[in-house]
């Protein structure tokens, strides 16, 4: 406990995390808002209010990657290894506390995604009923917090904001789209790869009739959506586990 | 108490520190001198446990630092005053560092108070000038009331108020019976500050003894005579055992009484224009002890510069 409270102090007494904060929830909820009131056609959905959800990712990655890698920039790594010679429980905590912070995020643009739409399109059905309407809003922290631990362990490998932040964002908006264009494997390849298959988890539908197509496209891996978020769950852990090895073993 | 047995640390090919031994005793300032590049910083890296010793080990009164319960209360550390986020203010900054050892949240205002801080607690430490950020740094340090305090280069950089400033404060600590380790590249500076003198070069040791030993050790006396009767006199002296070499219309006695001089020259009745004691610089003797295991040479001779141009680093 006194860990969390070290990091949760850490955290939130310099600006940048709630910056980042504010900079998700804006466009996230602001896509929801452009799109419920652009598009007379069709009345908004809960898929088509989750547009915005992978671009609040980034900068949720950003900030996770960012609350490690200014530790290493300014040296107040040292400081904490100092304090607390066991290296693997702060990383621990840290993770714990950015995740956290990264699943309130997640809540917070999700269902105010869709509280947008309904002030818009007051006349919109936007009941979250269905296993998949659930998932799809409150589901965005799960993932939003998974995320956040699998960027925080990139930025403790890597220890530098540039060069964690570019990885981030070139894996996960260039490389998991980009692999179905290896002939043969390519695809296959794809259905594998975490931040695909955690999509599985949000737009997954185990019974599409019920669905709007118009929402974000949804995912080609083959997992059920639980089993998705399992598998991305156990994602974050390696990278964790990676991470908190090489900080051991290098020095601070 | 610190103590390291055979501490090694190497980086690649290069040795930065081999196979030093030394002890450090409570009660007193302690000076950890070498020329930069030394491998000051990497040992005292080691006994925090930020860095894994190559071979050997350091103990803090018997433990190692990573085997410590909330280290803050046993050792209080300032390796770098820059070791703090600068949007994050002095006080935040000192309150995690209090919370991560359960110290109480008084202590941070008892440091704050203690450096002089407390009027600019709330501002950012990233606006913070040197001085300032070093006496953040050594208000960290404070937090936990440790009995051991590690200071690297305190004094670096700082104005002669802060100097001073630094120097005192060290000086208390140690009559309080805390264990004080200070590095330092400059040997004018530990002379007035330390009481006992680890010296290392290229990561070996040179010495270990009291500041006095060493300085008395390290400094030859002289004396300078000036006579128009030059060639006369060095005959006279080199007859007495003394050791003599000229220096353009002087000559530079070593080995003999600035009396002895004058009584011979009266003696002989050879006139003498100038008979004074020349005490060798502290600076020439540390550089004459160091000089084969400074790392990098400049390519002007180092002995023409006071120690204080050297270039000053980590």
């Amino acid at each position: 406990m006194t860990l969390l409270a070290v990091e949760r102090i850490k955290l939130f007494t310099t600006r940048s995390p709630l910056w980042c904060a504010l900079a998700a929830v804006g466009v996230v909820v602001g896509f929801a808002a452009l799109i419920a009131g652009v598009d007379t056609d069709q009345a908004p959905s809960i898929a088509t209010t989750q547009f915005g959800v992978n671009f609040g990712l980034m900068i949720v990655m950003v900030m996770a990657a960012l609350a490690i890698t200014t530790e290493y920039r300014f040296g107040t790594i040292k400081a904490t290894f100092q304090a607390i010679p066991n290296r693997s429980s702060t990383l621990v905590a840290k993770a714990t506390v950015v995740a956290l912070f990264a699943g309130l995020i997640g809540e917070v643009v999700a269902f105010g995604s869709v509280a947008i739409a309904k002030l818009i399109k007051s006349n919109a059905s936007l009941g979250i009923d269905t296993a998949y309407e659930w998932r799809a809003v409150a589901g965005v922290g799960l993932v939003y917090a998974l995320s956040a631990v699998i960027a925080m362990a990139v930025g403790t490998l890597i220890r530098h904001s540039a060069g964690a932040v570019s990885l981030l964002l070139i894996y996960t908006l260039l490389v998991e789209s980009l692999v179905q264009l290896i002939p043969n494997v390519g695809v296959d390849i794809q259905k594998w790869m975490p931040f695909n298959v955690a999509n599985k988890f949000l737009t997954g539908d185990p019974d599409p009739t019920n669905r709007f197509l118009d929402g974000p496209p949804p995912s080609n891996a083959t997992l059920s959506p639980w089993w998705a978020l399992a598998y991305f769950a156990a994602f974050a852990v390696v990278m964790l586990s990676v991470a908190l090895f090489t900080a051991n073993k290098r020095d601070a | 108490m610190i103590e390291a047995v055979g501490l090694s640390k190497r980086y690649g090919k290069t040795l930065a520190v081999d196979n030093l031994s030394f002890t450090v005793r409570p009660g007193r300032v302690t000076g950890f001198l070498g020329p930069n590049g030394a491998g000051k910083s990497t040992t005292m890296r080691m006994i925090l446990g930020l860095d894994a010793p190559s071979g050997g080990d350091v103990r803090l009164d018997g433990k190692k630092y990573r085997e410590l319960h909330q280290p803050l209360r046993t050792v209080g550390a300032l390796l770098d005053a820059k070791w703090v986020h600068p949007n994050r203010s002095a006080r935040a900054h000192l309150r995690w560092l209090a919370k991560s050892n359960k110290l109480p949240a008084k202590r941070v205002d008892d440091v704050l108070e203690q450096v002089g801080l407390t009027d600019v607690a709330n501002r950012r430490a990233g606006g913070f000038s040197l001085g300032m950020s070093q006496r953040l740094g050594i208000a960290a340090a404070l937090l936990g009331d440790p009995e051991v305090l590690l200071f690297d280069e305190p004094v670096n950089g700082l104005d002669p108020e802060g100097i001073l400033w630094i120097r005192r404060f060290m000086h208390r600590l140690a009559d309080e019976g805390r264990t004080v380790f200070v590095s330092s590249h400059l040997l004018s500076e530990m002379a007035l500050t330390a009481q006992e003198l680890v010296v290392i070069g290229r990561g070996k040791l040179i010495s270990q003894c009291t500041t006095e030993e060493f300085v008395s050790q390290a400094t030859e006396s002289t004396v300078l005579v000036r006579s128009p009767q030059l060639a006369l006199l060095r005959s006279a002296i080199g007859q007495q055992g003394a050791t003599v070499r000229d220096e353009g219309e002087s000559l530079v006695v070593s080995g003999m009484e600035i009396a002895d001089i004058g009584e011979l020259a009266a003696a002989k009745g050879i006139p003498l224009h100038e008979l004074s004691p020349q005490r060798g610089s502290l600076e020439e003797a540390f550089i004459q002890l160091t000089g084969d295991s400074v790392e990098y040479h400049a390519a002007v001779t180092t002995d023409a510069l006071p120690a204080d141009l050297l270039p000053a680093g980590k």
